[in-house]
């Protein structure tokens, strides 16, 4: 898509605003520095000798000259304002070029689902401060390039979709937060030290203790939300006209997770079906969690099963579905990359097949049973079940006969110490979770669209 | 005698306070036990389960964001006339011209971050594992202020009459439409049917129920206005009071055993 010159990718506030950004960064690693200085120590510096033995030189002093350059942007940024077409610090076309050509459903959702194995795998080395300051830093590097594009601050620009990127910090800050007290508490207790949480837990009065610090919270937020609210005024648009459908029409954001499993399932499954499992789910969670371990403080190891799922559930599953949903879908839900513009013309070939088609036509090269039109319940059921039969199989398959081998396989030391019932239940919600996953690669795989398609009755899974 | 000796000493003051500054450790005590507020809280707490790097704060900021709301709300409705003819208005004159207007702004920011905040905060309490005994039911009635919350958010997204707020309410109302036996959409509801006559049409099914009219209408306004305004916080209210009691009576914050 060629930009028309009216849509600039910076403007004079645009590389203000991120000056201010630099600056922000550049003292936060001053401190950084300091924090270097004092605890991460030397490293010898020789120069491929010449420097002759070497020299001692601080960590601190890397991210000194990292700071340096933060604070020459920031003024460069601040000074350079007046003429934005001269300005060319900006995310460079060579790497925008691959991201956009990278991304896609697929890709988000795997890089995500890597993403969050690589969270659990590597969690001694992500959680350490200086690998922690180093992800905020590419994130915040990272987001201030993107800002520069056009199109990406049309989206992510939205006041109401401001909150959504404060959330994905807020997130991931406190997953690093779990991971590293859970490493901490999990090495305590292969130690046997006691745990984190029971040392210096004294009783204090609630007044002061608790009383302060909830009043100084208080205090900052309502400070926060009165800046906020100065800053950023609430969207108001275009009086309410039943006629005029915007396109894309997009639920709260909230839910937009939700909005995109439209794309696998119809909306019984997306909308009604799923969203009651998972508040089911979740309300069923601590009466079949028999894991007696870890309450009360942060661990791991002692919850491997129940935190992966949750988290699972929670990050590639809940949020970067919202993430994906909210940013990524244009026009007609299409998948937009980052940096495209949102053509309302975009064109993506819908070639999706039904499991029964792939029987019938493609499997035994015969056309698909037809039901008579005008037929009645009883005249249009055999036909239906014929036609369907494979899909209705194999759903019957996953939600009857596989939590009964996992019993006996897998799942066997759950079914011994939970009971029937309870596993049921447990082996039915992990089953309608993973069902989501798994439509999605069956559709990207095989382009599959229903595994059982029965319109004249709404029934399509 | 200062001012302040004067004024903690006559009997207004301590008519209201019935003791003396919380300076020393026994007033410190009586404080927690005689005021009506604080006494949500217990008289002294283990330093670890108040400790900001275990509980996040997350569920005292959801209960501040909805104090927020709830003082914020009742402004706005001095306001906000919910009808077609004004309801768009309303929020418009808030932006250009009524002083405090920005009662607007902060509604709707500290919305989004409740929203935010009560994940987070269901987030750490699956994270410490303080869902298991004793604390199951508390959890469960904090899986129902989820629901809630977001539902006062969906049903708040509509009032301000705009494009975003109808649509937003349409694409999220459709989905009830196709619930299973109750929308007409819906797998199983032509089976619904008596002598030939269907029970379930779009006009007596699940989302006409929610909207009050076969699309988004006048009538929706009205419903979604009184479920953001009165039924849907009594109800938070009631529960948020339940949670907080049963955290006392669940030993307090979790700790390790
Ligand atoms: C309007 C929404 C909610 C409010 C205002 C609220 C408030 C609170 C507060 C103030 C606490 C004390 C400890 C803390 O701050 O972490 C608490 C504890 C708790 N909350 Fe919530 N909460 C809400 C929603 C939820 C949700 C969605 C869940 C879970 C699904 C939940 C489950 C719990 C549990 C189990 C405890 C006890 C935790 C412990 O002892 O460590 N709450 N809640």
């Amino acid at each position: 898509m060629t930009h028309l010159t009216h849509n600039p990718d910076l403007t004079s506030s645009v590389i203000y605003g991120l000056g201010w950004v630099y600056l922000l960064l550049f003292l936060m690693n001053a401190y950084w520095v300091r924090r270097s200085y004092a605890v991460d120590g030397n490293f010898r510096l020789s120069l491929g000798g010449i420097l002759g033995k070497g020299e001692q030189i601080p960590v601190a002093a890397f991210w000194a000259v990292y700071a340096g350059l933060l604070l020459m942007l920031a003024v460069t940024h601040l000074t350079g304002a007046n003429n934005p077409l001269q300005f060319s610090l900006k995310m460079p076309e060579i790497l925008k070029e691959p991201i956009n050509r990278a991304s896609n459903p697929v890709a988000f959702f795997i890089g995500s689902t890597a993403i969050y194995v690589l969270m659990i795998v590597l969690r001694k080395w992500w959680t350490t401060p200086t690998a922690g300051w180093i992800l905020l830093n590419l994130s915040i590097l990272f987001l201030a390039l993107s800002v520069t594009d056009y199109d990406f601050r049309q989206i992510v620009g939205k006041p109401d979709n401001v909150p959504i990127v404060a959330m994905l910090y807020i997130v991931g800050f406190f997953t690093w937060l779990y991971f590293k007290k859970s490493v901490d508490n999990d090495e305590r207790i292969a130690a046997g030290r006691p745990l984190f949480e029971q040392e210096n837990n004294e009783k204090v009065l609630t007044w002061p203790d608790l009383v302060y610090s909830e009043l100084i919270c208080m205090v900052l937020l309502t400070a926060v939300l009165i800046a906020w609210g100065i800053v950023l005024q609430a969207p108001l648009e275009e009086p309410a006209s039943a006629a005029k459908t915007p396109n894309p029409s997009k639920a709260p954001w909230y839910f937009l997770g939700l909005q995109e499993m439209l794309v696998y399932f119809d909306p019984w499954m997306a909308g009604v079906v799923l969203p009651s499992v998972i508040l089911v789910g979740l309300m069923a969670v601590p009466y079949i969690d028999f894991n007696k371990e870890g309450n009360g403080y942060y661990t791991f190891n002692q919850r491997k099963f129940a935190v992966s799922t949750f988290l699972f559930g929670f990050l590639p599953l809940w949020v970067a579905m919202i993430v994906l949903g909210t940013f990524l879908r244009g026009p007609n839900w299409n998948f937009f990359s980052p940096y495209e513009f949102w053509d309302v013309h975009k064109l993506e070939l819908l070639n999706n097949i039904n499991l029964s088609e792939l029987f019938w036509i493609k499997g035994l090269g015969r056309p698909l049973p037809v039901v008579p039109p005008g037929a009645t319940f009883a005249q249009q059921a055999p036909i239906i079940l014929l036609r369907e039969w494979l899909g209705l199989v194999g759903v019957a398959f996953y939600l009857v006969v596989l939590p009964n081998i996992m019993a006996a396989t897998v799942f066997k030391k759950f079914y011994v110490r939970m009971g029937f019932l309870r596993y049921m239940v447990l082996a039915n919600l992990m089953l309608m979770m993973m069902s989501l996953p798994i439509k999605m690669v069956l559709r990207w795989a095989v382009n599959l669209k229903y595994i059982v398609a029965i319109p004249e009755w709404f029934f399509n899974i | 005698m200062s001012v302040g000796d004067y004024i903690r000493g006559s009997q207004i003051w301590k008519s209201i306070f019935r003791h003396p500054a919380p300076v020393d450790r026994r007033n410190r005590v009586v404080v927690m036990l005689t005021n009506f507020f604080l006494h949500l809280h217990p008289v002294s707490v283990k330093q670890q389960g108040i400790a900001l790097s275990y509980t996040w704060c997350m569920g005292g900021i959801t209960f501040f964001l909805f104090l927020v709301e709830t003082i914020t709300g009742v402004l706005l409705m001095f306001y906000y006339r919910p009808t077609l003819e004004f309801a768009f208005n309303d929020i418009l004159a808030l932006r250009d011209v009524t002083t405090l207007g920005i009662m607007r702004e902060i509604h709707r920011w500290s919305a989004h971050s409740m929203v935010i905040t009560v994940w987070l905060h269901m987030y750490r309490v699956f994270l410490t594992g303080s869902y298991k005994p004793p604390r199951e039911f508390n959890w469960v009635i904090g899986v129902l202020l989820l629901v809630l919350t977001l539902l006062l958010s969906f049903t708040g997204y509509l009032l301000p009459w705009d494009q975003l707020a109808i649509w937003a309410i349409t694409v999220g109302s459709n989905m009830a439409r196709a619930t299973p036996f109750l929308g007409y959409e819906g797998p199983g509801a032509q089976l619904l049917n008596i002598g030939g006559y269907d029970l379930i049409t779009n006009g007596s099914d699940a989302r006409f129920l929610l909207l009050g009219s076969r699309f988004v209408g006048e009538a929706t306004l009205n419903r979604f206005y009184i479920l953001h305004c009165v039924a849907i916080p009594l109800v938070v209210s009631l529960l948020i009071a339940i949670h907080f009691w049963r955290v006392r009576k669940d030993g307090g914050i979790s700790q390790p055993l």
